[in-house]
């Protein structure tokens, strides 16, 4: 098997006395998707602000096609091609497709800061660029803001991918979307795969995770729960792994409870104290 | 390079587009205040208008520029997401920074000239630097410069003159064999660059006395005293003698405060800065270098203005420049700036100023209307130019 992208190998971060990340250990090769799943809390943040060199490993690891490498910060991970999308922060609402494509990397005519932005060619290659992706944009001058949510995901996809990014690590792309918008962003995962780009998503939906992921690795209250193959695990293991077995038993069996009691209500009062009931049972 | 048609690109209509331009709303406010003004002031007995009176036109044109210089700072820092409270007291200290040294110490207009650029550029520096090493509200920090700044000239002028607060350049006569105050005039204007702050745009004047010989510009005749004889003697001049080099700095400024903005890689950072600074930083802007540049230029403006304005009084007061650092923000407003960043046009700034001098001198040329009018007016269209931005706003993002 040839060498994984990027690999950790038995990461632990701690801040104080909070164990954050208690060794966990994953891969990805080139033109992979994992999933990176867990509930609230599981540590998925600390995890990928350790990748992205916002945070130094306490113990353990990182490795980049086999090699040992130490971030000092995101610019470092950069370096490296390693690029962060995050839900909200890399889109500027209010200025051009254009010009958010290449905010901060302008293409410019003479050096320094009064280089002059060629804005013809920035309009034809983020034009360009989004086609790669799928997304044929009408005009490169409309405002970020006339486009929806999944629209502005790819567009921050699309410029990591064309300035070199060889690790995609994609924090929560999905979370504020509708379904339809998910889609989008889901295909376009999909399509960055294709151009050999290892992924990292980052996610608490596993209907989200499960179509379009290869690997999955599981987080849960700091430790690696474990990491399998797609065709190793079904969508419902992967759901009962993330939140629990016993958990989720228990809570649809506390569900069916309030069922139970919206069905035969005589009055309000009675439903009250069938659901108190049904809530004391569990504890 | 040839765009190919798209077909979902519908045709949008003429007025549509326009009405998703950031700086509309300044220029039709411009256009409807010019009509107004125009149709107010008509005299009957003369058959014209007094606001269109070519001098009248002057008028209001410099004071436009004098205030849409210091917009177009205020304008390029607010696009940045930052307010500058303290351009009034700058403008106040650079009018003493200037003159002091050529009336007191007797240096050369030109040595203090660029001294006066020189603390400007350190006085928007220590702004913008304490802006970002704080990381309080520009508006907090610039409030505090604006009684610092002041209150260090008051403290500093009154040193150096023995107790006074105002200096004038009749105190130069009797240097450098100066005789009378238009003697130290002339000396001041003979300067390489105090001449750039005083008097007419080069190569006006004589521009003014072409068009009065083909017979396009009125004349009038005035008493000139001849120097030879000491008489007077009537002699027929164009109306107006030039273009106020003030109305020069205006249009030149705005050109390239334009080119910066919309053309250059600071222009793409200025926007990114003030639209979300945390954004842009993950995309490798340096946020805090641009919002010091954005400061270094409000001060250089401020300190154009203020040049602008010594050279012409001939003096130079400490409480020179009050309220002007809320001109320069209702002008920027006016002309469609966001006043949370990231969204606007140094032309809004242009049409806004120009608004804001039309109203200010135009009220005063309408003889029935009072003069106290004008705060109204100007308040009344500050309001209307926010609410018809917040419009245009939400057209130009709302998807469609």
């Amino acid at each position: 098997m040839a060498t994984p992208l990027i690999e950790l190998k038995d990461v632990v971060k701690t801040f104080g006395s909070v164990i954050a990340l208690n060794g966990v250990s994953t891969s990805v090769d080139a033109g992979q998707v994992l999933c990176l799943l867990g509930d609230n809390g599981a540590g998925k943040s600390t995890l990928i602000k350790t990748i992205s060199g916002v945070h130094k490993p306490t113990r353990g690891e990182i490795l980049i096609a086999g090699k040992p490498v130490l971030f000092n910060s995101p610019r470092d991970a950069a370096r490296y091609g390693i690029a962060t999308v995050h839900q909200h922060l890399s889109i500027q609402p209010l200025m051009s497709v254009a010009r958010n494509f290449f905010m901060g990397r302008e293409p410019t005519i003479g050096s320094g800061p009064l280089g002059i932005f060629k804005i013809k060619d920035a309009s034809r290659i983020a034009k360009e660029e989004m086609f790669k992706m799928g997304i044929d944009i009408r005009d490169p001058n409309q405002v970020v803001g006339t486009m929806s949510g999944g629209e502005r995901q790819v567009l921050a996809i699309a410029r990591a991918v064309y300035f070199g990014a060889k690790v995609l690590i994609l924090d929560e792309p999905t979370a504020a979307l509708g379904v339809k918008q998910a889609g989008v962003v889901l295909k376009y995962i999909a399509q960055a795969r294709a151009r050999g780009i290892a992924v990292i998503f980052i996610t608490h939906n596993v209907h989200h995770a499960y179509p379009v992921a290869d690997k999955f690795t599981i987080l849960k209250r700091g430790q690696s729960y474990g990491t399998f193959m797609k065709d190793e695990v079904s969508r419902e293991e992967v759901l009962a792994m993330m939140a629990g077995k016993d958990e989720l038993d228990a809570l649809e069996s506390e569900l069916k409870e309030f069922d139970r009691a919206d069905k035969a209500p005589s009055s309000p009062f009675e439903a009250g104290a069938a659901a108190q009931k049904a809530i004391d049972s569990q504890r | 390079m040839t765009q190919q048609a798209d077909e979902r690109l519908r045709q949008v209509s003429l007025f549509n587009r326009l009405l998703s331009r950031p700086e509309i709303g300044a220029l039709a406010g411009a256009l409807l205040v010019f009509v107004m003004f125009s149709i107010f002031s008509w005299d009957s007995s003369e058959g014209a208008s007094g606001f269109l009176r070519l001098r009248a036109v002057m008028t209001w044109l410099k004071f436009s520029a004098e205030i849409g210089i210091i917009g177009i700072g205020a304008t390029l820092l607010m696009i940045g997401g930052e307010f500058d409270l303290s351009v009034g007291s700058v403008i106040g200290i650079t009018s003493l920074l200037v003159l002091s040294p050529i009336v007191l110490y007797g240096w050369a207009p030109w040595q203090a000239i660029l001294l006066t650029f020189a603390v400007a550029l350190l006085l928007g520096w220590i702004n913008g630097s304490l802006v970002n090493g704080t990381g309080l509200p520009s508006f907090i920090v610039t409030l505090a410069f604006l009684y610092i700044y002041r209150g260090l000239n008051l403290v500093v002028t009154r040193a150096l003159t023995g107790g006074a607060t105002r200096v004038d350049i009749q105190a130069l006569v009797g240097q450098h064999g100066i005789e009378d105050v238009p003697g130290a005039r002339e000396f001041i204007r003979s300067d390489f660059l105090a001449q750039l702050f005083s008097g007419n745009v080069w190569g006006t004047p004589p521009l003014m006395k072409w068009l009065a010989n083909i017979g396009i510009m009125p004349t009038q005749v005035f008493q000139i005293l001849d120097p030879v004889t000491n008489q007077r003697v009537p002699t027929e001049l164009p109306i107006i003698d030039g273009i106020p080099v003030a109305v020069g700095w205006w249009i030149v400024l705005t050109l390239i405060a334009m080119f910066v903005l919309q053309r250059t890689q600071l222009g793409n950072w200025i926007y990114g800065t003030g639209g979300q600074t945390e954004s842009a930083r993950n995309m490798g802007v340096p946020t805090n270098r641009v919002k010091v540049i954005l400061f270094m230029i409000t001060a250089f403006c401020a300190t154009v203005l203020s040049l602008l304005q010594v050279f012409e009084t001939g003096s130079s007061e400490v409480l020179r420049g009050q309220l002007k650092e809320f001109e320069a923000i209702i002008v920027a407003v006016i002309g469609g700036t966001l006043l949370t960043g990231g969204y606007g046009t140094v032309r809004g700034a242009f049409w806004g100023a120009l608004i804001y001098g039309m109203i200010a001198r135009g009220v005063e040329i309408v003889r029935w209307m009072p003069n106290d009018w004008f705060r109204i007016f100007l308040g009344v269209g500050l309001l209307a130019a926010v609410l018809f931005n917040t419009y245009i706003r939400k057209r130009a993002t709302e998807a469609k």
